[in-house]
């Protein structure tokens, strides 16, 4: 196999690591002000304490991976969505320091304002990495020199800000889950009362944005017309979607919750499939497009990357999975948490 | 104001906050190895207490200096767009590393350190308090080996593309704007480039003055809280940690500021003659201890001694020390400047090459005097502490000296903000040394704008960050460490060993 293609499956796995497990910490922010209690929302807060930043960091490396790997598309993208992205880092500067500040005072204006900030930042952090995949899928303007050549009011086009409500229905779908996992009592209870209306909301959302796409977006339906196999992996992740409450109903909150990652990843894997081999998109004058060759940097740096990654990425996966094992369980608050 | 500027002083002002926070969870990281490693040695109570309340500060810290880290990395591409695209290749490598094994380490490995006190064993806790600070080591080694590598570039050929395919170009090639977006940095021998002439030195000197950061926050607080007679017995003990691992960090970081100087008369001569303030190349070099730089009448002023420079930078006075008006030398500059032919025409072009002279002098200096205050106060304190007269804290000069330890944070802070504004601006005007330009970095789409609206927006983030961290640290120091009821809590896998110290050290 090409090491192009390889990296450009690597990006896409950390970048789906990313949506995963960051997915669900945001999800659980989206959602925090819908419980008043404050016991309720630390209990929200330490769900995801010990592991939003080792989740964050899927995002940090995804982005260090595409800057070595295709450091035209990085310098493209960061470059041509400046003011989104700056938003961007705001809100995900907001959403981290609330999780560390809120508990550490208990009056109730300090605590509600640092409410505020992480839901807002998980909220706005959702809303914006879906309107930037929006656009990638969609296509942005590109010059000769492929240089970004829109505007930041094209950037905000109703194809992509669909796709930023589907990515915060998503996570908060997502979140949901989790937080069935991970809670017991009366906030379980209620929270998995909301599973079933948010998985409905995220289909319906979903679905519409397939035939928005397929309408909207001659290119991809091309696409799709030679892949045709792409619709049975966007099926198997409704599909899989689905299953959700099946294993909720059989009291299986773990398969309910794996059943929702596997979704997402095979979401994932559908935009790869119809995306390849473009790294982003010129809409109009798709000649100026970024592909996986001629972002990519040389042969060498991907040969000595994938080294890294072959080293790096089992040690990874070995503490990351040893972190979820020893936090597994129930949450329960002591004087520890936040 | 232009767009360079603007990106400039945004990626100055980002960098220099997120700065102000790995140094505390580098040093403070050591510092709670150590503290637990004396408890599980010990099994005294009291250094268990200690890492606790270290701990809480510590997650401080690290929030935000992660909140902050990934502004800056994403602002390479957002502000310097041609610069990632001319040495993506080179590196991204170094930062996609950082992630796989820095950033996972740590940040995994906190979730235990933090909330782990009644999930895992002690040696397991001890453990991932290892690995925590392992890796933030780690995030420092990658991203001074990418900031190296800016400095004093080795490993790489320059490359055209030609139709698509890669053509090498000769190794003296001097980019020119026009060949933006053809031209790029490739990498040859990765670990040449890891190991390019300046990381061992600045990396060293980095990693120790993140120590002193944190041995100084160690060593301030409990001062503070001797003078005020509180918690005493666990101030006594926090500052014999703390003032342990500064005095051999103060003395290895001169060493290594040594070291690191005579690199850069290596590497980067013109950085070292602005940064001494040296304008004629001369033997018996003074070394000007203080003073101001007059950059019009290129002339330095200001109490001098004679031929050190020389000596430090080459051990014989007698070596001469070049100076800026035959910095870079003619050769190189006729390279870029084919067109300048007599002496007048290359001195003018000359000067194009200059940081800015009079600020790197004083930020250098300024760091070089921190560094020698801190110095003396080590001296003393290590004194005060073998004479044993450091405990007796209602004793006037005792007291002066606690209250200066006090002070000391700032210090390590103080230097290692100057110190990078020493090294990064005296690499200017280039952004990859003698390769690159930073006017020819900037991202072609990003205007002047939108910078300003982004700057504002971190400028009002960044000030309520500050406070907030301010506030909370303040608090945390007035709540103190816990008291040993608190610890009562305990899994009965750490009373074991606890007990165990109950029969051995009280007895
Ligand atoms: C507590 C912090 C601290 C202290 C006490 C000192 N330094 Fe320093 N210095 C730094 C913290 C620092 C730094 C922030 O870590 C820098 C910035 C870039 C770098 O590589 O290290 C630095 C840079 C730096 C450079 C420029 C490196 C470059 O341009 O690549 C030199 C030549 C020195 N230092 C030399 C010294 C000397 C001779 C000192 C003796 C007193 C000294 N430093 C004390
Ligand atoms: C422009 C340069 C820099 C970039 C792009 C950068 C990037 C980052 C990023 C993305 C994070 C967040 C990681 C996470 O999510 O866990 C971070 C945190 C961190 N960075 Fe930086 N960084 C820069 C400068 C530095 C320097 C110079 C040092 C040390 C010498 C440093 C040391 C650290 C450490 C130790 C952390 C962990 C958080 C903490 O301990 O406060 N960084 N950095
Ligand atoms: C953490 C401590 C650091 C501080 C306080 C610092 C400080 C600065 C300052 C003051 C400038 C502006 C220089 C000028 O405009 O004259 C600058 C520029 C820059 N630095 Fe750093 N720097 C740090 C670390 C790093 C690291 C680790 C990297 C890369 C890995 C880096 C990359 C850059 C780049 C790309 C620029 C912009 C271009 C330029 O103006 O040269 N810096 N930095």
């Amino acid at each position: 196999m090409d090491l192009n293609l390889i990296w450009f499956v690597l990006v896409g796995v950390l970048l789906t690591g990313y949506a995963v497990l960051d997915g669900f910490d945001l999800g659980v922010g989206i959602l925090q002000p819908f419980v008043r209690k404050d016991e309720h929302r630390r209990l929200f807060l330490n769900a995801i304490g010990p592991v939003w930043d080792g989740n964050e960091v899927w995002l940090v490396t995804g982005g260090g991976a595409l800057f070595a790997a295709f450091p035209e598309a990085y310098a493209t993208v960061f470059s041509g969505f400046y003011l989104p992205f700056m938003l961007l880092l705001c809100a995900l500067i907001f959403r981290a320091v609330a999780i560390e500040f809120r508990s550490k005072e208990p009056w109730p204006w300090w605590r509600a304002m640092w409410d505020w900030a992480f839901c807002l930042g998980s909220f706005v952090s959702a809303l914006l990495i879906g309107v930037a995949m929006g656009n990638i899928v969609r296509g942005i303007p590109l010059d000769a020199h492929h240089e970004f050549a829109g505007t930041l009011l094209g950037l905000l086009n109703p194809y992509a800000l669909l796709m930023g409500i589907t990515v915060v229905l998503l996570f908060a779908m997502h979140g949901a889950i989790y937080l069935v996992m991970k809670t017991e009592g009366e906030l379980h209870d209620l929270v998995r009362g909301w599973v079933p209306r948010l998985i409905g909301l995220f289909l319906a959302a979903y679905i519409l944005f397939n035939f928005y796409t397929l309408i909207d977006l001659p290119h991809i339906y091309v696409t799709v017309r030679t892949r045709p196999w792409i619709l049975l992996v966007i099926a198997a992740a409704v599909l899989t979607i689905l299953n959700i409450p099946r294993e909720f109903s059989k009291g299986r909150d773990f398969a309910a919750f794996a059943s929702s990652c596997a979704g997402m990843a095979l979401m994932m894997a559908a935009f790869g499939l119809t995306y390849f081999p473009n790294m982003v998109l010129s809409s109009p004058a798709p000649e100026n497009s970024l592909t996986i060759w001629n972002a990519a940097s040389s042969p060498k740096t991907l040969g000595i990357m994938l080294i890294i990654a072959v080293i790096g990425v089992p040690l990874v996966l070995t503490y990351t999975a040893c972190i979820y094992y020893i936090f597994r369980g129930k949450t329960t608050l002591t004087k520890h948490s936040y | 104001m232009d767009a360079e500027i603007l990106a400039r002083v945004q990626f100055a002002f980002t960098v220099m906050f997120h700065y102000i926070y790995p140094p505390l969870s580098i040093g403070l990281g050591i510092a709670l190895v150590l503290m637990e490693g004396i408890w599980l040695k010990t099994g005294n109570i009291l250094f268990h207490n200690m890492a606790r309340f270290w701990t809480r500060i510590f997650a401080l810290t690290f929030a935000i200096g992660v909140a902050t880290g990934i502004v800056m990395e994403f602002e390479f591409g957002t502000n310097w767009a041609t610069y990632s695209r001319f040495v993506g290749d080179i590196f991204g490598s170094a930062l996609a590393a950082e992630g796989i094994f820095a950033f996972f380490l740590e940040s995994g490995f906190l979730a235990v350190l933090l909330f782990g006190w009644n999930k895992v064993g002690p040696r397991v806790h001890f453990f991932s308090t290892c690995m925590v600070a392992l890796g933030a080591h780690f995030s420092a080694v990658w991203i001074v080996v990418a900031n190296s590598w800016m400095q004093t570039p080795a490993g790489y050929h320059l490359e055209r593309m030609v139709d698509g395919k890669p053509v090498r170009l000769p190794l003296d090639h001097a980019v020119t704007p026009a060949d933006l977006g053809s031209v790029r940095a490739v990498v040859d021998d990765f670990w040449a480039m890891v190991l390019n002439p300046s990381t061992i030195d600045r990396l060293t000197h980095v990693v120790l003055g993140a120590w002193l950061a944190g041995a100084f926050l160690v060593v301030s607080i409990s001062a503070f809280y001797l003078l005020r007679r509180r918690h005493e017995e666990f101030a006594r003990a926090s500052l014999k940690v703390g003032l342990g691992f500064a005095i051999v960090a103060t003395l290895l970081q001169m060493v290594s500021g040594d070291l690191t100087a005579v690199g850069v008369s290596r590497n980067q001569p013109v950085k070292l003659a602005a940064m001494e303030g040296l304008w004629d190349t001369q033997p018996y070099a003074p070394l000007t201890l203080a003073g101001w730089v007059d950059a019009k009448a290129e002339q330095t002023h200001g109490p001098a001694i004679p031929g050190l420079l020389s000596f430090l930078t080459w051990h014989d006075a007698a070596k001469p020390v070049a100076g800026l008006r035959q910095l870079p030398p003619d050769d190189f500059l006729r390279r870029f400047h084919p067109e300048a032919t007599t002496p007048e025409q290359l001195a003018t072009v000359r000067r194009n090459y200059w940081p800015n002279v009079p600020a790197v002098f004083q930020f250098y200096h300024l760091m070089i005097t921190v560094g020698v205050l801190l110095l003396g106060l080590v001296l003393v304190s290590a004194f005060f502490w073998w004479r044993g007269w450091l405990w007796r804290t209602d004793w006037r000069p005792t007291r002066l000296l606690l209250g200066a330890l006090v002070l000391s944070v700032l210090g390590p802070q103080i230097a290692n903000q100057a110190g990078w504004f020493a090294a990064e601006m005296g690499r200017q005007p280039w952004i990859v040394w003698e390769l690159l330009k930073t006017s020819q970095a900037l991202s072609k789409v990003v205007t002047a704008h939108q910078i300003l609206a982004s700057m504002l927006m971190f400028t009002a983030v960044y000030a309520l960050l500050f406070v907030m961290f301010i506030f909370l640290l303040t608090r945390k120091i007035q709540h103190g460490p816990d008291t040993e009821e608190e610890s009562e809590e305990l899994p009965d896998s750490w009373k074991a060993i606890l007990r165990l110290d109950d029969q051995s050290s009280r007895a």
